[in-house]
């Protein structure tokens, strides 16, 4: 398993890269050096000197890609994505365009993503693998019908409605939880509630619907029936046999998804006012700090590599015939 | 037996309510914690972090909330007094002015501005004023500083300044105001003023150069102390006065002076912060603002929350005992000649989206509150008078409502640059003055702005020196004076002028072929969709087809500096109350193309030149009034420009906050607002009762449901095998 997870680890640097050049790419095909100093130093009684001095400063006077000017290995070496992007490799983050430390922004603000996400994770799945279960119990009833039906309209509900429905009833109307905000420490939990419930009822109909396909192609399968007609009870059967077997899926759906906690959640931090990892990143996204951008676009492509490995090291773990070779 | 047990359950649960029901009398959606529930703070918002702290970069109306109440330049602006009048913060009195010949020597008031080589402005501070508590200050016994010599190791459990064990302060001296100044030459802190006040300061530009050589000779873990590099544009005087000499006469100088750009830095701090470890930490200017002001800034969370706290230092300074007139009546005499600040503490939450800001603001949980147009039709209803007012909605919380026309101008400009719409030709003049006629920007505030402008008139906002009310003040090429209210003229009018220029029934005569226009634009997609189509329709009631061309921020600003925009929208705030600040965007030696000025239009005209080169040195009065008549008259007619509109900003207070009065050219202001902590306290408990019958109804109909699926389950458990 060890080769494997070194061959998986080596694999994800040519990845790794090429997510920075189309990062690198597409960020400066909308934004230019003169476009970030002007974003930066403002509009107002900004001097071309002035420009000048800020790209030479951060070192955005250097072609983007290939020097010209220069020799040899110098006419890669001496551009922009290089000078920026090889200390992402040793995850060295350097300053933001404002002149902030990336790396330090970053420690504080993953606890608030995660404050939300992991609960929302948790809370999540036991309410959705739980409707799920009851559904393909009451399978091909008006119950199961009509929960389909449910899920479907939640499903086609926007994100967005379910956070300023639940801030504007809960929040506004019922006033029993602050309508947003963050704290820190204990203080945090009241701030958390609404966010957690809005996570949670916006995401159980994709979820519960995927998972009752998943438990009713289980329920089909010959040892189901096998465990039927040994008498078990449907209890028993769906427990323990089915969610076990229907584990495969669900952890390819979950362990995955574990090391982008961290990232946060754009819309929900941008209205609750919580500060993690995804407002951090549309707002650099807004004032056209690529420092932050490329530091966050990079952060998320390891996560989602390490999140790729780890659900191939938990198929070993839910099923014994996987062996990774 | 398990149907039943789960029954009990249910049952169990029902039962555990009423004990919820016990907790009903908390305000369970409180932000705050309890204990500050009765104390004297003043809760706001902000929306954006703040990118810059340090006065030397800082220039934006979201920074200066900060930093205006813990930096002290020499001068402010009068709270109440409008029209907007400059007076001493830390000076003793206002500046004084002496102008001097190129030798140096002393000329009379009365001397032509022409003559005058330099004008020296001499500061007198007061005596006494002291550092808010700052570790770069602290100082032992002996006299060395604690903290000015760090090692990695004493930083190694220094995370934010707090951590620092032991702070210090001392008195403020003119040596500081120097400082700050030659902070804003050093060419590695890009401070946005730098290339404006190289133009004036005597030196400045060359001092940059210096002190970039001096960087390249300098050992860069060492502090570059700026106190070794003289300006000859500045001189300590003695600890309380200091001389600031600019080149010639630029009379809008003093109002620099009152902007944190022209706040004090202690050397100590800027060495503090210069040492090796401390950047990583963030601990910076940026982070860290150390003034003399009313408040100092005790917790810097830009992702979450600002705190600032009384300055236990602060010199003291009283409230306004006079006014204009109206004032007294509205209570905003009240607390005259009290000590400031009038608050303990202001707590600023980060409040990205306003509808949730709105919402607490109506819960009670902040103090104040704008008006966006999410909320607009909640707060604000027109009246039989065609006034706005409260909704009854607001009326019944006691809320009460500030506006104020702000000295800021949007316009639409045109490239005097292009053959069609630009240059001096009658053709073309008369072209864009019949535009000018049918965008009706008074339709356009009513419907985009729900009635948030006024139409302008030109280039001069209200509140700024030349801008004249009533008949005399309207542009007399778009509008009539009629019934004591101008009235916009009529689309024939402007179709005649459209005949006028060779663009009869929208068709160039000389070509024969239809006039089409170009709007570039960074409205795209559907929201703005409305607004596009609305300018498309102006233009056709001239029979001119408009095509958009919709773009980013970026690029649009590339087009337009590089002259390939035809029409453009723009707008501009008033960084200073005088007519200098907006009709220098008209200035010909201004030019975006030829200097890469803020002149967007490339608008020319030598006798409007001449005329600003004439009234910007001029002080106020019946000669200056006479120049900005004129000019108004030319830019009227030449119309580089439809003068769209000046925003009127609109706030909502709770009836505990008092002394608000809007002052748009102020920043300093939250010193003099006073907060009633008892009746916010008392009205927040009255207002904000958790509701919990809904959630009841709700268990209640998640129980109803479970049952039957539950006597289903067993049923199905129980039935026989077929």
């Amino acid at each position: 398993m060890i080769s494997y997870i070194i061959r998986r680890l080596l694999y994800a640097i040519p990845i790794l890269i090429g997510v920075n050049i189309i990062t690198f790419i597409l960020f400066f095909v909308v934004n230019s050096p003169d476009h970030m100093a002007i974003s930066q130093l403002g509009e107002k009684h900004t001097t071309p000197e002035q420009i000048e001095e800020w790209k030479r400063e951060r070192g955005y006077h250097l072609p983007l890609l290939v020097n010209e000017t220069e020799t040899g290995i110098e006419k890669l070496t001496e551009t922009i994505f290089f000078q920026k992007s090889i200390k992402l490799f040793v995850f060295d983050f350097g300053n933001s365009d404002s002149g902030r430390n990336i790396g330090y922004d970053i420690s504080n603000r993953m606890w608030p993503s995660l404050a939300i996400a992991v609960p929302n994770l948790i809370l999540g799945l036991l309410v959705t693998i739980t409707l799920a279960l009851i559904i393909a119990f009451f399978r091909a009833t008006y119950i199961d019908y009509w929960a389909v039906v449910i899920c479907v309209a939640l499903m086609s509900i926007s994100a967005l409605f379910y956070i300023i429905g639940g801030q504007f009833v809960i929040g506004k109307l019922l006033q029993v939880v602050p309508i947003s905000g963050y704290d820190t420490g204990l203080e945090a939990i009241k701030f958390l509630i609404l966010p957690v419930i809005i996570g949670v009822v916006g995401g159980i109909g994709s979820g519960t619907r995927w998972y009752r396909t998943i438990f009713l192609e289980e329920i089909n399968k010959d040892y189901v029936r096998t465990a039927r007609s040994k008498g078990l009870s449907e209890q028993l059967v769906l427990f323990r046999h089915v969610l076990r077997n229907a584990l495969i899926p669900i952890l390819t759906g979950v362990v995955v998804v574990l090391p982008m906690l961290f990232m946060g959640s754009l819309l929900v931090e941008s209205f609750f006012g919580i500060p993690g990892l995804g407002s951090y990143t549309i707002d650099a996204i807004n004032s056209q700090d690529f420092a932050i951008v490329r530091s966050m676009v990079y952060l998320g492509s390891v996560l989602y590599i390490i999140g790729l490995i780890l659900t191939d090291i938990s198929y070993t773990l839910v099923d014994p015939r996987i062996r990774l070779n | 037996m398990a149907a039943r047990r789960i029954y009990k359950t249910i049952l169990l649960v029902i039962l555990t309510i009423p004990i919820l029901q016990g907790c009903g009398d908390k305000q369970w959606n409180n932000p705050y914690r309890d204990a500050d529930t009765d104390k004297a703070i003043i809760y706001s918002a902000f929306q954006e972090r703040p990118k810059e702290l340090d006065p030397v970069k800082s220039y934006s109306a979201s920074e200066y909330t900060f930093i205006s109440q813990i930096y002290e330049p020499p001068l402010q602006y009068h709270y109440l007094k409008r029209p907007y009048q400059l007076i001493p913060l830390t000076a003793t009195h206002m500046p004084t002015k002496v102008y001097l010949d190129d030798q140096g020597n002393e000329l009379p008031a009365e001397t032509n501005p022409d003559d005058i080589v330099f004008t020296d402005y001499i500061v007198q501070i007061q005596q006494g004023i002291k550092y808010q508590p700052h570790p770069a200050l602290a100082q032992k016994d002996s006299g060395d500083y604690y903290y000015h010599e760090l090692t990695q190791t004493d930083l190694n459990d220094v995370y934010v300044l707090a951590d620092f064990a032991y702070q210090g302060s001392r008195e403020l001296t003119a040596n500081d105001y120097v400082y700050q100044i030659k902070r804003l030459a050093h060419p590695n802190l890009h401070s946005p003023l730098a290339g404006l006040l190289g133009n004036y300061i005597v030196d400045f530009k060359d001092y940059r150069e210096r002190v970039l050589k001096a960087i390249e000779e300098h050992d860069e873990s060492q502090w570059m102390d700026l106190r070794s590099i003289d300006m000859e544009g500045l001189e300590v005087l003695d600890d309380y006065s200091y001389r600031i000499r600019v080149k010639g006469v630029y009379p809008q100088f003093i109002y620099w002076l009152s902007m944190p750009f022209f706040s004090p830095i202690p050397w100590e701090a800027d060495k503090f912060y210069a040492q090796s470890g401390m950047e990583e930490r963030n601990i910076s200017f940026d982070w860290y603002p150390i003034g003399t002001g009313p408040f100092m800034l005790t917790e810097n969370n830009p992702n979450l929350r600002m705190v600032l706290d009384r300055n236990p230092n602060f010199h003291g300074e009283s409230y306004p005992t006079e006014g204009e007139p109206g004032d007294e009546q509205m209570g905003l005499l009240e607390d005259a000649g009290k000590p400031l600040p009038l608050a303990d503490k202001v707590v600023f939450s980060l409040e990205k989206e306003s509808i949730p800001y709105f919402n607490k603001f109506l819960q009670g949980y902040y103090d104040t509150s704008g008006i966006t147009s999410d909320s607009f039709d909640q707060s604000v209803e027109l009246n039989s008078q065609g006034e706005f007012g409260l909704t009854e909605e607001m009326r019944e919380k006691d809320i009460q409502l500030a506006s104020a026309v702000q000295p800021s101008l949007f316009y639409l400009g045109f490239n005097m640059r292009d053959p069609v719409l630009g240059g001096d030709s009658e053709s073309a003049r008369l072209l864009r003055r019949a535009i000018s006629i049918a965008v009706d920007y008074d339709e356009f505030i009513s419907i985009f702005k729900n009635g948030r402008g006024i139409p302008a008139q030109g280039p001069i906002p209200p509140g700024i020196y030349g801008y004249e009310k009533g008949e005399a003040g309207i542009n007399p090429y778009v509008y009539n004076w009629e019934n004591n209210r101008p009235v916009r003229k009529s689309i024939t009018e402007a179709k005649q002028l459209m005949v006028d220029a060779g663009y009869a029934d929208g068709i160039d005569q000389k070509s024969g072929r239809p006039l089409i226009l170009y709007f570039d634009t960074v409205s795209r997609g559907a929201d703005t969709k409305a607004l596009l189509n609305w300018m498309i329709k102006q233009f056709k009631k001239i029979d001119i087809e408009l095509v958009i061309r919709g773009t980013d921020v970026n690029r649009y600003y590339d087009k337009i500096r590089d002259g390939k925009v035809q029409i453009y929208t723009l707008g501009w705030n008033a960084d200073y109350p005088d007519p200098e600040n907006f009709f220098f965007l008209l200035y010909g030696p201004h030019s975006v193309l030829d200097s890469k000025g803020q002149n967007y239009s490339n608008y020319s005209n030598p006798e409007f030149d001449a005329l600003f080169d004439q009234m910007k040195n001029m002080e106020n009065g019946p000669e200056r009034m006479a120049l900005i008549r004129q000019m108004n008259e030319i830019v009227r007619a030449d119309a580089p420009w439809v003068w769209a509109f000046n925003p009127k900003g609109y706030s909502l207070y709770h009836s505990w906050y008092k002394n608000v009065k809007p002052n748009a050219m102020a920043n300093n202001n939250i010193k003099y607002r006073r907060v009633e902590p008892e009746v916010r306290a008392q009205l927040r408990e009255q207002w904000n009762k958790p509701i919990l019958w809904p959630l009841y109804l709700l268990m209640f109909i998640l129980i109803v449901t479970i049952i039957p699926a539950i006597r289903g389950y067993y049923q199905r458990e129980k039935a026989k095998a077929l």
